[in-house]
């Protein structure tokens, strides 16, 4: 599957045609527990981060937020 | 654009400060040096000893609350700009409530679930209004792994990787680095890209 994710093209090896957020954090190895999800622009709250909303195509944000200020 | 022209540019403009830490006190002096008009700051902490190494407070004004304690100081560099000062913790109502006249807002939050909060509640409520982020910071060093990203109206600034704890603590010049960046992010957005 072909993405935007974070400003970068990538391709994300998977059989799938449409994956959760949760999918991809796990093949990205994104372990952080604050986060911000938008897809295409729109927010994704994490009550939506298992279901199917990604598809070859999507700009996809997956924004890690850290402590400090 | 010669510096008259710049002040008449912004002195019209409002930005929103959640947070009057590290990241939101030196953003708001940048700010209002340049002279943006009308700053509205939001914080509900009171001045410790302990962040006299970042923020923009003086030993004279411990125990203070840092949003009366800024809006004086503010005073004392152009007493031109207007400080709305609300000594409040922000719930995402009082996000939409307080910044929605706002042309830009910055996030100066220390703690990553409040950030995470304003963003959901910008993206939810407001998502044509600029805001500007502060994410990893602390230490010291590592100049050329700060950086800018843009994600639609969200831009976030920092190493995105230095988090604040007990050993790794937020300090001044770091802080004053990631602090006027968003400054410098603020003034792009309100005066474009072309100089």
């Amino acid at each position: 599957m072909k993405l935007n994710l974070n400003n970068r093209e990538e391709v994300l090896e998977t059989s799938k045609d449409v994956l959760t957020i949760n999918e991809i954090r796990a093949m990205k190895k994104y372990s952080f527990q604050s986060l911000v999800v938008k897809v295409n622009g729109t927010l994704i709250k994490k009550n939506r981060f298992d279901e199917p909303v990604v598809k070859d195509g999507d700009k996809v944000d997956i924004i890690h937020l850290i402590s400090g200020g | 654009m010669r510096f008259e022209q710049i002040k008449e540019m912004l002195k019209g403009k409002t930005v929103g400060i959640a947070g009057c830490g590290g990241l939101g006190s030196n953003c708001a002096v940048a700010l209002a040096r340049v002279g943006v008009g009308n700053l509205i700051i939001a914080d509900f902490d009171v001045i410790e000893e302990s962040n006299l190494n970042r923020q923009y407070f003086f030993a004279d004004q411990i125990g203070q609350p840092k949003v009366e304690a800024l809006k004086h100081n503010i005073a004392k560099i152009n007493p031109a700009i207007t400080v709305e000062a609300h000594l409040i913790k922000l719930e995402p109502q009082d996000i939409v409530h307080l910044f929605t006249k706002c042309d830009v807002i910055v996030e100066a939050f220390d703690k990553a679930e409040a950030k995470e909060m304003i963003i959901e509640t910008v993206a939810c409520e407001m998502p044509d209004k600029p805001l500007v982020c502060g994410v990893g910071m602390a230490g010291w060093g590592g100049n050329e792994l700060i950086k800018v990203e843009c994600y639609d109206n969200l831009y976030i600034v920092g190493d995105k990787e230095s988090e604040a704890s007990e050993d790794n603590p937020p300090i001044a010049p770091r802080v004053g680095v990631v602090a006027n960046m968003m400054a410098n992010v603020v003034l792009e957005i309100l005066l474009g890209k072309d100089r």
